[in-house]
């Protein structure tokens, strides 16, 4: 291979991939946000109420899961402006991935709500606990410290799926490495360099959300460790 | 000027894209599943090196967008001076996606399989390599079934991905005729509509596996 890799050629465009480093993390920060307060709000519905609304819930959730992103995102896209709905490409991303993320986040806390004990609530209507005292400590706290490792994975993944909306040309992270791509001709170095700083957006998030995780049931999680470790020495 | 319409024959077109997602998606699974199982078995590896060169390329792998792996492996081929037709460059890059997923899902299917089994392997004098072949595999098989077949679904949804470097399976077949038709809102519904048929069904028979593991155990 007589290829010489010119790495400096880049350098030149750093404002270009900085802009587009920024887009990504603010996209990604926005989704995690509101899809998770979504699939919060959609999982506590369908476990609350009738059978109406946890059908509701479960088409939107299976519909969403079974589709592709790039796809959803076509639609939110070119297909709203055709019913008289037109966004920008920053604005049909983020529509887009708050749905996917929602439907996903839905689908994770349902599992984790379904993992609480009936006992656990009746304890709770035993201490006279309020409804919603029950909710938050017994139900949904709990549940979304069980199910938080997978949420956590899915968040991630939903950083690095941001990249495809590139091809409705939100200029993201991956659109910036197009652009500089185009100019500079240098397709390998300039993916190579945005592969690594999506590597290194992967590793920081995750940093990021086991502090978070931390922050939020780092004492429910002691918690639980000390009473098995208490069962296992009875 | 009159516009094509989206009708019959756009649709077949689409059906027939929708071979070339589906071949795809083989060539993802085998391929992904042939490397994957190697570095599945590297990651629970009695050699330490082996082990954390195993979970490098896991983390690698899922920490980079699978945009990024097919735009590396089509400039990277044409750079090593292959001239590849889109079709090997997104086969290529949709097996190293796989591998990085499949080996973290059946590392985790080996490790669940009860440490006893591999103690009363050894005291019956197996090798290694007959542990694996008739005590761990055919219990992580078991336990890797439910999630492997749900890994598949995300790999048919991946596979649109392919489309941006222009090779021609379902979603870019939408495009295609959404340029000619104009007509987005029906033709990408219609494409929806498609993968949720490929997707649906295997996603239901993850969850049918994933009841029935969990039924099996309780005995």
């Amino acid at each position: 291979m007589s290829y010489t890799f010119q790495f400096g050629a880049i350098a030149q465009y750093t404002d270009e991939i900085v802009a587009g480093i920024w887009l990504t993390i603010m996209l990604s920060a926005a989704s995690i946000v509101m899809g998770s307060l979504l699939g919060i709000i959609l999982a506590s519905l369908r476990s609350m109420h009738g059978r109406a609304v946890r059908l509701m819930v479960d088409a939107y959730v299976e519909i969403i899961r079974n589709t592709p992103f790039l796809v959803q995102l076509f639609i939110v896209y070119f297909g709203l402006p055709g019913v008289g709905l037109r966004v920008s490409a920053t604005t049909a991303a983020l529509i887009g991935m708050t749905i996917n993320l929602a439907a996903y986040s839905t689908e994770i806390i349902r599992a984790g709500i379904e993992a609480v004990h009936k006992s656990q609530i009746e304890a709770g209507e035993a201490l006279g606990f309020t409804s919603l005292q029950i909710y938050r400590h017994v139900i949904i706290m709990p549940a979304i410290a069980k199910v938080y490792p997978a949420l956590c994975s899915q968040f991630v993944l939903m950083m690095l799926a941001s990249s495809i909306c590139s091809a409705i040309s939100t200029k993201e992270l991956a659109a910036s490495a197009a652009f500089v791509e185009s100019q500079s001709f240098r397709s390998f170095e300039v993916y190579i360099v945005v592969t690594l700083i999506y590597l290194a957006l992967a590793l920081a998030l995750r940093a990021i959300l086991a502090l978070v995780g931390w922050s939020l049931f780092g004492r429910r999680v002691a918690r639980t460790t000390t009473t098995s470790l208490a069962e296992v020495q009875a | 000027m009159t516009l094509r319409t989206f009708g019959f024959s756009e649709f077949g077109f689409l059906l027939s894209a929708l071979q070339w997602t589906i071949l795809l998606t083989v060539i993802a699974l085998s391929g992904g599943g042939f490397i994957g199982f190697i570095i599945a078995l590297a990651r629970t590896s009695t050699r330490k090196a082996v082990r954390v060169a195993a979970a490098t390329y896991i983390q690698i792998i899922q920490g980079i967008p699978v945009l990024m792996i097919l735009f590396l492996s089509y400039y990277g081929l044409s750079l090593a001076g292959f001239q590849m037709p889109p079709l090997v460059a997104a086969g290529i890059s949709m097996t190293i996606y796989a591998s990085g997923y499949l080996a973290e899902i059946w590392r985790g299917s080996i490790q669940a399989v009860a440490k006893q089994q591999w103690e009363a392997s050894e005291s019956l004098a197996m090798t290694r390599a007959q542990q694996y072949r008739y005590v761990i595999l055919p219990q992580a098989l078991r336990i890797a079934l439910p999630s492997t077949v749900g890994f598949a679904v995300q790999v048919v949804k991946n596979t649109s991905i392919t489309s941006i470097i222009g090779f021609v399976e379902l979603a870019r077949a939408g495009q295609l005729i959404n340029n000619a038709t104009f007509q987005p809102f029906r033709v990408f519904l219609a494409v929806a509509a498609l993968y949720f048929v490929v997707c649906y069904p295997l996603s239901q028979l993850s969850r049918l596996l994933e009841r029935r593991l969990h039924a099996g155990s309780a005995y």
